[in-house]
């Protein structure tokens, strides 16, 4: 029902130049303790489009993402400044818990709950009480792990718990927790880092169909991963945003020399 | 990296200096492995030697002599009236009846020492037994009853063999004259021993024969209770408010300084606080359970809390994110993925912590659990002993019977233990599943 809904209203197919940013970040500084992360980040995250962060390793792509849906609220040390906007609205305005049902975020190391397959996908329904009975919570869980390709291998296996299932199934399992909340925006900080390139293929695939439907914003360390499956990239380099533009460009065309150098793996 | 490469020692080097280093190694974990085999060994004989010194002396107070008598009731003796007035009945001399039975039995006992030894041979709860017996059946009036009564500790102690008949006749606390007539007792089949009922049942007595834990058992079952209902839930929120709500500032870390320090104040401390602060100040009664319960609550709250807290921090941060991330608030992740992950460490804490109180003496001297109390109680109220008070207050007891029910009385204490720890490994299997 809400697929066609967005789908008739998707960007998905437009290009990244005539698209409106979903999300979009001005002047972000981000400290822990006295240690600055971010330097004066701007970055505008398009509408059903993928777009990947890369960088160096500790470049702060973690750090960015995080603040998209305020987890950095979480660390105590942490401080945020700058403007981010989830659809022209400041999302420090919004309320937290309602900001990350909106944004949703899958971790770089699959972390289902230890519990059942099914309780994992239900979790965010039932916590924000989007279904009113049993057979509801079962139509979303079904389709959150259709829509994650996760239903066919689990299908029989609903009450093992999450835990049981391989590395790219559990994975795959966060994401259908994730979309079960039917979010707007999905972080996916280097989903595919602990998976082989068969389950990498399957998530990749995965994110290009989800696209269709929400915004993707995915922090990955493999450049082919960022070319293949992004249509907007953004370089960060030591805290800063080195650049940021069409994945075509970035990947054939680098402006700055340390994005070539980092793409041609020069450094990093 | 390259410019560390001339240090590597060549392949053929590093192969020899590991072989020659693999027996000193595994030499090493040889020692080790033997190390802790020896710990665990001298560990399991030291309760091994606990436990057997303790049932070995304990067994026999589980066991009782008892003595079959046939008793005239009297009816001149204890209804002069003959209208079977409970009121009469029960305050009539049934001690004479059982001593005319006695003598009944022994006719040639003339002398006045010797009728006191005599008297000695039954226990001074006899008259009660039969006044019991005849207050419920007030038919028995006039007739002679045969009943079994309790003997005295010290034919009991004569018959468990802890008194010789070959020690000096003035050592010991039967005399030569109470033996003979034991033996005749005995040859006429009418001492026995059966099962010591009167222990699992009865209260405190200063006659040993008659002395039970039940009323200890009982002021524990309900301390415990006390303990456990105020405890458990208050250290369990104080743990989740600290480590999951509380902001990290000044104030909480003096906070968490002073529960710290709280879970090494000595136990007596707990005892004169509760003294002063339940007892005098709010004037809550005297020996009651639930003061006793109090009192170890407090002892038992910061362990529960400390436990309870590093239970918490062992939940691994990527559930706690996970949830968040999914927009749960901070009492859904707590409430929903972090509590039950936890749950089986903060159960540990306290049981530990409870197990400690169970074995506590000193705080309950101080609020008067110690007092010598024969009736059980029957609430947490109620004037009571704990088990541990009691083992105390027989061991302090000079009579030989008291010996041996100390160490039967341990062994209830152990029994409790094993119990409560029991009840928590299954409690720890339930919320212990394996994910
Ligand atoms: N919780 C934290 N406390 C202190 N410093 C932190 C914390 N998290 C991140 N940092 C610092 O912020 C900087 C950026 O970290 P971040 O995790 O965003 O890097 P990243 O680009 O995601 O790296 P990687 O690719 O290795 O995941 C690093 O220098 C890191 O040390
Ligand atoms: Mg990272």
């Amino acid at each position: 029902m809400l697929q066609t809904q967005t789908s008739s209203l998707s960007y998905a197919h437009q290009t990244v130049e005539e698209t409106p940013s979903k999300v979009s970040a001005r002047g972000v500084n981000v400290f822990y303790g006295a240690k600055q992360a971010l330097f004066d980040v701007d970055l505008d995250v398009p509408v059903n489009h993928v777009t990947a962060l890369i960088g160096p390793s500790g470049c702060g792509k973690s750090t960015f993402l995080r603040c998209i849906n305020r987890m950095n609220d979480v660390v105590e040390i942490c401080r945020v400044e700058g403007d981010i906007r989830l659809d022209e609205g400041d999302i420090y305005d919004l309320d937290v818990v309602e900001l990350r049902a909106r944004v949703g975020m899958v971790f770089q190391k699959p972390n289902p709950f230890p519990k059942t397959i099914f309780d994992n996908v239900a979790y965010g329904p039932r916590i924000h009480g989007l279904a009113s009975n049993r057979d509801e919570v079962e139509e979303i869980v079904f389709t959150s792990l259709e829509k994650a390709g996760l239903l066919k291998e689990v299908r029989d296996r609903l009450s093992e718990p999450g835990t049981s299932l391989s590395g790219g199934q559990q994975q795959r399992l966060c994401i259908a927790r994730a979309i079960a909340v039917n979010p707007e925006v999905i972080l996916m900080d280097e989903p595919c880092s602990a998976l082989d390139p068969i389950a990498t293929a399957r998530i990749e695939e995965l994110i290009d169909e989800l696209r269709q439907i929400y915004t993707i914003v995915i922090v990955t360390h493999s450049m082919q991963q960022a070319a293949r499956v992004s249509q907007r990239t953004a370089f960060l380099h030591l805290g800063e945003l080195v650049e940021v533009g069409n994945t075509e460009d970035i990947f054939t065309n680098p402006r700055d020399e340390r994005t070539q150098g980092y793409i041609t793996g020069r450094f990093g | 990296m390259t410019d560390s490469t001339p240090t590597i020692p060549s392949r053929s080097d590093t192969t020899q200096t590991v072989r020659n280093g693999l027996r000193r190694r595994y030499a090493a974990e040889r020692r080790f492995k033997i190390y802790g085999v020896a710990a665990i060994g001298v560990a399991l004989l030291m309760l091994a030697i606990m436990f057997g010194t303790i049932i070995g002396n304990g067994w026999s107070a589980f066991r009782q002599t008892y003595v079959q008598m046939d008793v005239l009731v009297d009816a001149a003796e204890i209804d002069p009236d003959g209208n079977r007035d409970p009121k009469v009945l029960s305050r009539g001399d049934y001690e004479g009846l059982i001593k005319a039975a006695l003598r009944e039995m022994f006719p040639d006992v003339k002398k006045r020492k010797e009728k006191r030894e005599l008297y000695d041979l039954v226990s001074s709860g006899a008259a009660f037994d039969l006044r019991d017996e005849v207050m419920a059946d007030p038919s028995l009036v006039g007739q002679t009853v045969s009943v079994t009564v309790h003997a005295s500790d010290d034919v009991d102690m004569y018959m468990k063999g802890y008194i010789s008949a070959e020690v000096a006749e003035d050592e010991r606390r039967v005399s030569d004259k109470q033996i003979a007539r034991i033996e005749s007792l005995r040859e006429q089949g009418r001492i026995s021993t059966g099962f010591n009922l009167r222990f699992f049942t009865g209260g405190d007595s200063r006659e040993p024969e008659l002395a039970g834990i039940a009323g200890a058992a009982l002021g524990s079952l309900w301390t415990m209770l006390a303990v456990l209902v105020m405890a458990f839930p208050m250290g369990v929120m104080a743990a989740i408010y600290l480590e999951e709500f509380a902001p990290k500032n000044r104030w909480t870390d003096i906070i968490e300084v002073n529960i710290n320090n709280l879970a090494a104040v000595p136990s007596i401390v707990f005892g004169l606080l509760g003294l002063a602060v339940f007892l005098n100040f709010f004037g809550m009664p005297r020996s009651a359970p639930l003061v006793g319960g109090l009192v170890l609550a407090l002892m038992t709250l910061p362990t529960i809390i400390i436990a309870g807290r590093a239970a918490l921090t062992a939940v691994p941060p990527s559930i706690r994110e996970g949830a968040l991330g999914l927009g749960a608030s901070r009492m859904q992740m707590v409430a929903g993925n972090v509590l039950p992950l936890a749950m089986p460490g903060m159960l540990t804490g306290a049981i530990i912590g409870m197990a400690r109180a169970l074995g506590e003496t000193a705080p309950l001297l101080m609020i008067g659990m110690v007092a010598f109390i024969v009736d059980l109680p029957k609430g947490p109220l109620d004037a009571a002993t704990v088990l541990p008070v009691q083992i105390f207050l027989w061991a302090d007891s000079p009579e030989r019977a008291f010996v041996e029910r100390t160490s039967a009385a341990t062994i209830v204490l152990l029994v409790f233990l094993i119990l409560m720890n029991l009840g928590a490994v299954l409690l720890r299997k339930k919320f212990e599943r394996r994910w």
